[in-house]
């Protein structure tokens, strides 16, 4: 721990500088040549849609991932933080995005994890409640030091988070999405600790999807876009419109509507559609929900994070319980049936997360491309090899995967080859419906326009599509028809002629107050 | 085996590539027991020679037949701790049968024949499969405790039945026609013992399930990434309980196996096996994530430490040394798989996208170590 630097905050010079910050995954570059500063005493807030590379920027800052290429500047030195406790050595601690709390521990012992306050016979437990406790009254949060974190609503757990950053004592507090679980009561607090971090010369780098909610805190804005700065921006210089405008920037063409064919009959059909919480809160994470895709369709969901986007497509595939409501395709309800029978009756998923839901890191390419259409290549209990192979052939001429005749190891492919090896696997079976859960996410542009022309082109011949996207440029692609999500319900829905604005609008992004 | 797309890596009865750094890294169990072969033939003039080879491998066939069923388990991610005990109850079951049953409603014994004994144990194996299955698979139980508790509750009843006593009459009357049990410990087809070719049988049938059957590609897949597997439309739960019915009947035919060539069936039969099956699939290069290992390589693991014990026996070190070389192999035949698959997962990650971000967290930790400490 180090005491605050006494220096005050007079000026908006920079303390901490990235210059020419690159990182690259493989073929993919999550960053490229970012010039960045953090002022001294202010409020710098990155804005960027996802996968614009602003969590990969802070996990550089932080020493959680050390960059491919590019200087650290601190107070005017060049650093290299070779893991997160170097970095919170010199100060800089960082609010992850995801939760990262031992649920059975209490909230003492999660703020005091690898920091405890030790004495000659053991951990100080006392004074380790009694600082705890003040964090809480600072962040006007009534918790009990000693509650065990599992039994806290997601809310108070981020609070828990925010409490463990700020005992730290440091002098840079990076805070990625801090409020994405909290109430509006929690986030003016938060504001006003955060006001007061920075009368006391801390620097706050901040990241919110909620754009007005950050332009309220913030002093700087910074915006990413495709891994590279777009914009900056003093915060009394600049609107909603202009953050918008350069998080966005001009369309890449991910192509249009799919026209010159009728629809069909409806595919698919969420009736009333409920699903409660995993976490067993009661809470519904989809709300009574109705929604109806025909044949040849392209439906694009658009929602912010806990939206209910993922457990809504989730729950239709089979992959988590309906609490409520049917889900007919062509005609039969398919509420009660299994994922594999789903995928016998056309209705399949691509999920989210390809590495941990999509694919089997343990099998060849064509493995994987084959997996879910085995018994086409089944007979009398044994598969067939060239049965198979012509499986695998077809799957990778018709979604173009780069690769020498599937048998490379499923590693060895670039983020969006991967991908494609997903919605490959996926289109094997001949649906009549899919789903596809952020089927751009962590891929590039080009093979992003990629994923989009094959869906289109599917669609022509009858596929009704429905996919979830988190960047509003998405929408504006190949969709017929944009479904707003927002809390577990439809709250706009949008032909393809709406405007960016209007999409954010209805998503709660950009409310206008 | 002609190599082919479809074919897993390292999942045939052959290797599928002959590049030379791969091969000498995925060969280890072989040149191990290439190595254990040589070594004792110099040191016993009794070793190298056919009757010896067969000897031995029919000891080998006892552990062999475990390992297929343990192989089948851990490929599935998972682990089966039973198999020992169920090999004892399997025995004594047979004993039990052997003996007569009494069946006191009808004032009558039955001798059932040897083909009913054999079915019936070998149903008893799936039985006890079924229940470790049903805990895994439909109570969420760990696969360890699961398998950990059935392995009490099967010896315990294997010590009831005998009330702790050993069945030594298996030979069969032949005017109950029940001989013929001692025809699997003692007979040989072509001067090889029955107990070898039930393991070169197994091996085939496993072979050919794993590498050519649906269910064989459905096993690699939950035991590599069960998730992508249950998306996919694979019955994982369905496979899950089907491995742990197979490897219990692979602990009950080499239960059979075992009480016939020992002409006795004792409760106590097997004990401490599963962990020696488990070693025989781990040198075999299987990995207890699950989702790689295959049949050559189980065999091999299986020979190096059948051949391995009985040649420390040859030569005459006490068997306190014999358990000391046992571990000694196992720990480093784990540390070569874990070589080999950390390079996997470095060229994994080397040309993986964006999401395999957590997997470089590690890689960029390790890589910064030369970058040397902060210059402030």
């Amino acid at each position: 721990m180090k005491p605050l630097p006494a220096t005050p905050p007079a000026s908006g010079d920079a303390v901490m500088s990235a210059r020419n910050i690159a990182k690259s995954y493989g073929s993919v570059h999550a960053l490229k040549g970012v010039n960045f500063d953090i002022h001294r005493g202010k409020v710098t807030t990155l804005f960027g849609e996802n996968g614009a590379g602003k969590s990969t920027l802070m996990k550089i800052l932080s020493g959680v991932v050390t960059p491919t290429s590019g200087d650290i500047i601190l107070d005017g030195e060049v650093v290299h933080f070779s893991s997160a406790s170097d970095a919170r050595d010199c100060g800089i601690s960082i609010i992850h995005q995801e939760l990262s709390l031992a649920p059975n521990l209490s909230v003492r012992d999660n703020i005091f994890m690898g920091r405890e306050i030790r004495t000659a016979t053991g951990v100080d437990f006392a004074e380790e409640a009694r600082q705890a406790k003040a964090l809480m009254a600072d962040l006007e949060e009534d918790i009990d030091p000693m509650t065990l974190v599992e039994d806290l609503r997601l809310g108070q757990q981020q609070i828990v988070e925010i409490a463990r950053a700020l005992s730290v004592d440091s002098r840079i507090l990076i805070m990625d999405e801090p409020t994405s679980a909290l109430s509006a009561t929690e986030v003016e607090v938060l504001f006003k600790v955060i006001r007061d971090l920075t009368s006391r010369g801390v620097s706050i780098v901040y990241i919110s999807h909620h754009l007005e909610e950050a332009l309220q805190i913030t002093d700087y804005a910074v915006v990413l876009r495709d891994g590279a700065m777009t914009a900056n921006a003093e915060a009394k210089d600049i609107d909603l419109e202009w953050i918008v405008r350069n998080m966005v920037g001009e369309n890449f063409d991910l192509g249009s509507p799919p026209t010159g064919y009728a629809f069909g009959e409806t595919a698919l059909s969420i009736e009333d559609v409920s699903v409660t919480d995993a976490s067993g809160s009661g809470y519904s994470v989809v709300d009574h929900l109705s929604l109806d895709v025909k044949a040849g369709e392209i439906v694009c969901i658009y929602g912010l994070m806990g939206a209910g986007r993922t457990e809504l497509l989730e729950a239709v595939a089979g992959r988590m319980p309906l609490s409520g409501g049917r889900v007919i395709v062509e005609g039969d309800d398919i509420a009660g049936l299994s994922i594999s029978q789903r995928i016998d009756r056309g209705l399949v998923l691509v999920p989210e997360d390809r590495q941990r839901d999509g694919l089997v890191q343990t099998m060849s390419v064509g493995q994987n491309l084959s997996l879910a259409s085995i018994a086409a290549f089944t007979r009398r209990m044994l598969m067939s090899r060239s049965g198979e192979q012509a499986v695998v052939d077809e799957a990778i001429g018709k979604v173009h995967i780069k690769t020498d005749g599937g048998r490379a190891a499923i590693g060895s492919l670039s983020g969006g080859n991967q991908q494609k090896v997903v919605i490959g696997k996926m289109l094997a079976t001949n649906p009549r419906v899919i789903l596809l859960d952020e089927p751009s996410r962590g891929i590039d542009i080009g093979a992003k326009a990629e994923v989009f022309r094959l869906l289109s082109e599917r669609a022509a011949k009858g596929l009704a599509v429905i996919f979830s996207t988190s960047e509003v440029a998405e929408c504006l692609s190949i969709a017929h028809r944009i479904v707003v999500m927002r809390r577990g319900r439809i709250s706009a829905q949008f032909g393809a002629d709406v405007s960016k604005e209007e999409i954010m609008a209805a998503s709660g992004e950009a409310v206008h107050v | 085996m002609a190599s082919s797309v479809t074919t897993p890596p390292r999942s045939g009865l052959f290797p599928d590539g002959f590049e030379l750094g791969r091969l000498l890294l995925e060969g280890r169990a072989f040149f191990a027991l290439i190595a254990i072969i040589v070594v004792f033939s110099f040191l016993s003039p009794y070793y190298f020679s056919v009757s010896n080879f067969l000897i031995m491998s029919s000891h080998v066939a006892i552990y062999g037949i475990l390992a297929i069923g343990m192989l089948l388990v851990i490929l599935n991610g998972g682990i089966d701790l039973s198999v020992g005990s169920t090999l004892g109850l399997a025995g004594v079951v047979a004993g039990f049968l052997m003996q007569g049953v009494t069946l006191n409603a009808l004032g009558v014994v039955l001798y059932p024949p040897i083909w009913v004994v054999v079915l019936l144990v070998c149903a008893l194996g799936a039985f006890v499969g079924l229940i470790n299955g049903i805990l895994i698979a439909r109570f969420k139980v760990p696969a360890f405790v699961a398998t950990l508790g059935v392995m009490y509750v099967a010896r315990g009843f294997a010590l009831l039945m005998t009330n702790g006593l050993t069945y030594n009459n298996l030979g069969g009357k032949a005017e109950l026609g029940n001989t013929g049990f001692d025809w699997l410990g003692f007979n040989r087809l072509a001067g090889i013992p029955i107990g070898v070719i039930v393991l070169v049988v197994l091996a085939l049938i496993g072979s050919l399930v794993l590498n050519r059957s649906a269910f064989g590609r459905w096993l690699y897949s939950t035991g590599g990434n069960e998730r992508a597997a249950e998306l996919s439309g694979v019955p994982v739960k369905k496979v899950q309980v089907t491995v742990y019915m197979l490897s219990g009947i692979c602990a009950a035919i080499a239960g059979l196996i075992l009480s016939s060539q020992l002409t006795s069936a004792g409760p106590t039969a097997g004990t401490s096996y599963e962990l020696t099956a488990i070693a025989a699939v781990v040198i075999g290069g299987a990995a207890l994530t699950g989702g790689r290992g295959n049949i050559r390589g189980t065999l091999l693991g299986a020979f190096v430490i059948g051949f391995l014990s009985d040649g420390l026996v040859i030569i005459g070190i006490s068997s306190y040394w014999q358990t000391v070389f046992t571990g000694a192999v196992i720990v480093l035949a784990v540390l070569l798989n874990a070589v080999q698959y950390r390079r996997r997962v470095k060229k994994t990650t080397e040309t993986g996208g964006p999401s395999a971000s957590l997997q470089s967290n590690g890689n960029g930790q390790t890589a910064s170590a030369t970058h040397g400490k902060i210059a402030s």
